[in-house]
């Protein structure tokens, strides 16, 4: 771990304009991937500010109807809050399938969609990762894929991201609310939030420099019934190989997106008219595109067939 | 003691301790985070610095130049060593590469630099800073490509298990060419790692000349010796320390570098040092089990006996490695006059692939075991009814040896019955329950039982307190438990009063821990140094030892009785044997046998499968504690889960590494894949063994149980995977149409 200085934040928009003061400074919240990363020397902040005591860990309605999530609302509150149960059941049942309980007593809203790769040669710090350390190429690449990304990747990159949680805000097209070290602030939808990969895979979301989450904001409830179908190679605590957020309506429309398959949670909304026609048709299109490896093309037959047994049950 | 002809009546056979399911006294201190391991021995020297192992990035090539001076200057550095200012240290007898010294790499992650720091985030901090320029060369890392050119090499796992390059018995290609109904497949296990809880980590401390570490070793008299030979040091200058031990299965049979690297940082730094080895250098710096090819061939008669059995195995191994015994059982397992086995061994420049749970019969049964399933179906016979069909009491290689003691027919006849076995469809693919579909399998476990000399010094004082002292380890495995049951009987002892000392080079040498042998070695070594004591204390208190009887403390003979303490005086008594073993493992073949029976679950959906029950029935001779065997069963059940559904240390074939090198990459199951688990121990004593009548446990609980799940998820979808681990892409495009 390089050694860093640190400050405890006293509001969001002097976080903000603090981390604006300092190149390489980052915020810290839970810590649960963030500290990881730095005794791995992956991430190597030369200054931590503090958030934690930010007053941003109440859950509350909006005047839309919707809900204010704030930035430091811990996984497990979020998942265990009445509201969020009752009317956006995908979101609390992809936190539980995220982690265990005690990383999600630690980890906060914000801080789960910042959540890095779990790209193995990301964590490899004597192999190239243009996400480490860009421009130094990609080891993964012609390597070993399996749980790589098989759509939206680049030459440069074909990590995944690794959040279950993001997922379900995709599919419940969640907004993403900051402060900018200006102490302005501004709302980014989540379609918008994280990035594909491009030439510059290091850049992984649309927040600027010091740039700071303060809250979720899920509109007004979606209804129909609510699914999260993570898929891996044991029963908990891994990542997804696959994840469907669903939701599906009693007339058979719905939303869809998928985790484990992209640098970003995958949704393609154009493509959920095909829903009504069956979990072939809608994954066609919403994979339509899609440049897997040999190692990693069973992630196609895998959503597509993950998406037919919800779509059963949904019907069931 | 010498051990050479079956054990007759004994104390031990009173049973008033041993067998009984004593809760393990080292279970307190376990439980509440006070048995300290090898990293927290903070009180045993003072001021102790923290060393960092740097590995090396690349698999195979030179070090040509390392620039420590960041790292040097970095805050809190007290010293750093490099590989290219320390000459090769020489390569100890278990080792297959040099740990440490020199330019060349021969692995990926093998040791390059150990940098000491006053705390450990100043160690590992500075060790990032070191620049390391290599010079690459190509090298060998693809098993299935180099197999074709390998050639027959021999081998023994010194666990238990070995074979010939090759070995016929009849005339295998004409019984196999004539018979009526034939199998020949083909079956692939995966790099696995040993995934302990602990990783491997010592503190070393120099006294002048003379080496003491702290360290966390399944056998310290290998360890000793491999220390003092890598060092150049006399054995006699070198201590090796062990009491308490987070898991090995293997991983830990072996010096490493964590106590190379403590020893030489210690001397450069001129304080005691600890360094503990991170997850990533666990799995590329240490050893693991190596991947395996095998091809099975059984030919049969229509009415279902083996009349031809061929089992070949290829597995990789750096220069100096060995092959991984995968045909072991197969000599053994089952009837049929045409026999073959054969291995064959590809140098390859991956980490060094040796010892894990059972090595040998884990892979080769996982192999076997579905080959015997699918042939009873082609045979149209019951697998359980097929195994019974073709079982042997005597060793088929060898006819006039018979087995000492052999149940697997009961073990698979009570397995069955009491696991509802016939309840089983035999036409897969027919089971639902909602989105799963069901199935059960079994498989027959088998793992040698090995005989080794193991010797125990015992003390008794006048407070009638019986303390043993041998170099045996407890690994979680019971040790301490079993050989304090074996001290109270023998000594005629509630278990209270006795004081069990493990794991230091300055006891006597025991069997140590590996290969299943300890429980029952080291517990014979305990029971011939009492047996000493016992005669100690009869003359001491003027008693013929031939009828002094010992039991509630008190030493009774004829009308005379005494305390047990009274024999010891003032100044105690101590005596000190072991056991030694004559021919019998020669005479008999020594095994353990299992039936392992477990259902599952397949998602029809997505192909994940979740293991329902399972059953495991033992035959194992005397079962010491019936409590911490259990345990070690149960244990190796949730091994063999791992095995067969998740466990594959993936090979990077053109960068030459293990990629998944964490606990979040290398999956092992966790809680919520591990369903109810039944044990059962027949009611056995095998009086070849040793005087115990015991016999090895802790790994016959993994043999079989990889293939039975295999077979169940065959038998739950009629998709028969013939790769470990039993992923869902392997099944999913197999799986029934989705609507």
């Amino acid at each position: 771990m390089k050694p860093f200085t640190y400050e405890r934040a006293r509001s969001p928009a002097e976080a903000a304009a603090a981390a604006a003061r300092r190149p390489g400074a980052k915020f810290i919240a839970g810590g649960t991937n963030l500290l990881d990363l730095m005794k791995l020397q992956i991430e190597v902040p030369a200054h931590l500010i503090d958030v934690n005591g930010l007053a941003l860990d109440k859950v509350e309605p909006t005047p839309e109807g919707g809900l204010r999530i704030g930035a430091l609302v811990r996984n497990t509150d979020l998942a265990a809050d009445e509201r969020v149960r009752r009317d956006y059941a995908v979101l609390s049942r992809a936190l539980l399938a995220g982690a265990t309980g005690q990383l999600r007593n630690k980890a906060t809203t914000a801080g789960n969609l910042l959540q890095r790769t779990r790209c193995p040669y990301f964590y490899d710090t004597a192999q190239p990762c243009n996400k480490r350390q860009p421009g130094s190429g990609c080891a993964a690449i012609g390597g070993f894929t399996r749980p790589l990304a098989v759509i939206g990747g680049s030459e440069a990159c074909i990590a995944t991201n690794p959040s279950d949680m993001a997922v379900a805000m995709r599919a419940l097209d969640a907004v993403v609310e900051t402060v900018r070290p200006d102490g302005t602030t501004r709302s980014i939808p989540i379609a918008e939030f994280h990035r594909l990969p491009g030439g510059t895979p290091h850049i992984e979301t649309a927040l600027e420099a010091g740039e700071l989450i303060t809250a979720v904001t899920l509109p007004p409830p979606a209804g129909g019934r609510q699914f999260y179908r993570k898929v891996r190679d044991r029963a908990s605590y891994a990542f997804a190989l696959v994840s469907v957020a669903a939701v599906v309506q009693r007339d058979g429309t719905g939303r869809v997106a998928l985790g484990g398959v992209a640098h970003k949670p995958w949704r393609v909304e154009g493509a959920e008219a095909e829903l009504r026609r069956g979990a072939k048709p809608a994954m066609a299109a919403i994979l339509d595109g899609a440049r897997p490896t040999p190692e990693n093309a069973f992630k196609l037959a895998l959503a597509e067939r993950t998406l037919a047994s919800v779509l059963a049950e949904a019907r069931g | 003691m010498k051990f050479d002809t079956p054990a007759g009546a004994n104390p031990i056979d009173q049973l008033k301790v041993v067998g009984q399911p004593l809760d393990r006294i080292d279970g307190p201190l376990k439980t509440t985070g006070t048995a300290p391991y090898a990293y927290e021995r903070h009180d045993v020297a003072p001021n102790q610095a923290y060393g960092h192992v740097v590995g090396a990035g690349i698999a195979r090539g030179r070090v040509t130049a390392m620039d420590i001076a960041a790292a040097r200057a970095a805050a809190g550095v007290i010293a750093i060593v490099t590989t290219l200012d320390t000459p090769r240290l020489a390569k100890a007898k278990r080792n297959a590469a040099p740990l440490f010294g020199g330019a060349e790499i021969q692995h990926y992650h093998q040791a390059i630099a150990v940098v000491v720091a006053e705390s450990f985030e100043q160690a590992r901090a500075a060790a990032q800073l070191i620049r390391v320029s290599y010079a690459r060369e190509p090298g060998r890392f693809d098993l299935a490509a180099a197999a074709g050119s390998a050639p027959l090499v021999g081998g023994d796992s010194e666990e238990g298990s070995g074979a010939p390059p090759e070995d016929r018995r009849g005339d295998f290609e004409g019984a196999f060419g004539a018979a009526p109904v034939r199998l020949d497949q083909t079956y692939t296990t995966p790099d696995e790692s040993h995934a302990m809880m602990e990783p491997h980590a010592s503190i070393a401390a120099w006294e002048g000349d003379r080496l003491t570490v702290w360290t966390s070793s399944q056998m310290i008299a290998w360890g000793k010796a491999d220390l003092a030979t890598t060092l150049g040091l006399p054995p006699e200058k070198v201590r090796l320390v062990s009491p308490y031990i987070g898991g090995g299965f293997g991983g830990k049979l072996f010096l490493r570098a964590d106590a190379v690297l403590a020893a030489l940082g210690a001397r450069a730094a001129g304080r005691p040092v600890k360094v503990a080895l991170t997850r990533p250098l666990v799995a590329n710096n240490t050893t693991h089990r190596p991947a395996t090819i095998q091809r099975i061939r059984i030919g049969a008669g229509r009415d279902g006996r083996i009349t031809a059995i061929a089992h070949e195995s290829t597995s990789g191994n750096l220069k100096d490695g060995k092959p991984e015994t995968a045909v072991q059982q197969s000599k053994l397992l089952y009837a049929g006059a045409n026999r073959l086995t054969a291995m064959r061994l590809a140098e390859l420049d991956l980490p060094e692939g040796n010892a894990m749970r059972a090595p040998g019969e884990a892979p080769g049964l996982m192999a076997l075991e579905i080959a015997m399933d699918e042939m009873a179906e082609k045979l149209g016979l019951d697998p359980v009814r097929f195994r019974i069909l073709n079982d042997t009491q005597v060793d088929p290689e060898h006819p006039e040896r018979p087995f000492s003691h052999r149940q697997l027919v009961e073990c698979l006849s009570r397995g069955a019955e009491r696991f509802g076995w016939s309840g089983r469809n035999p036409k897969p693919g027919e089971r639902r329950d909602g989105r799963w579909l069901v199935g059960m399998g079994m498989a027959a476990g088998f793992r040698n039982n090995l005989l080794t000399k193991s010797a125990a010094r015992v003390r008794l004082d006048r407070e009638g307190i019986v303390t043993v002292e041998t170099d045996m380890t407890d690994i979680g495995t019971g040790s301490y438990t079993i050989i304090a049951q074996t001290a109270a009987e023998m000594m005629g002892l509630p278990i209270d009063k006795v004081r069990v000392r493990l794991g230091d080079s300055d006891f006597p040498v025991s069997a140590g821990s590996g290969g299943q042998w300890g429980a029952n070695n080291s517990t014979a070594g305990v029971y011939a140094a009492c047996v000493k004591l016992r005669e100690a204390v009869a003359q001491r208190l003027g008693f013929n030892s031939a009828d002094a009887a010992f039991a509630e403390g008190m030493v009774r003979a004829g009308n005379r009785s005494a305390p047990l303490g009274q024999a010891a005086g003032e100044a105690g008594l101590v005596a000190e044997d072991g056991i030694e073993y004559g021919d019998l493992a020669k005479r008999y073949q020594q095994s353990t046998f299992a039936g392992h029976f477990v259902e599952v679950a397949v998602d029809a959906a997505t192909g994940e499968t979740r293991v329902r029950r399972m059953l495991a029935v033992c035959a194992a001779g005397r079962i010491l504690n019936p409590k911490s065997a259990r345990s070690q069963v149960i244990g190796a059940m949730t091994m063999g889960v791992g095995a067969a559904l998740m466990e594959d240390l993936v090979v990077d074939k053109r960068l030459g590494f293990f990629v998944n090198h964490d606990l979040a990459g290398y999956e092992v199951p966790v809680h919520a894949d591990i369903p109810h688990q039944e044990v059962i121990f027949l009611d056995e004593v095998d009086p070849v063994s040793s005087p115990m009548k015991a016999k090895g446990v802790g790994e016959l609980g993994l043999c079989g149980v990889g293939a039975a799940i295999a077979n169940a998820v065959y038998n739950a979808t009629g998709i028969r995977v013939r790769d470990y681990p039993i992923t869902l892409d392997k099944l999913l495009d197999r799986l029934p149409e989705m609507a």
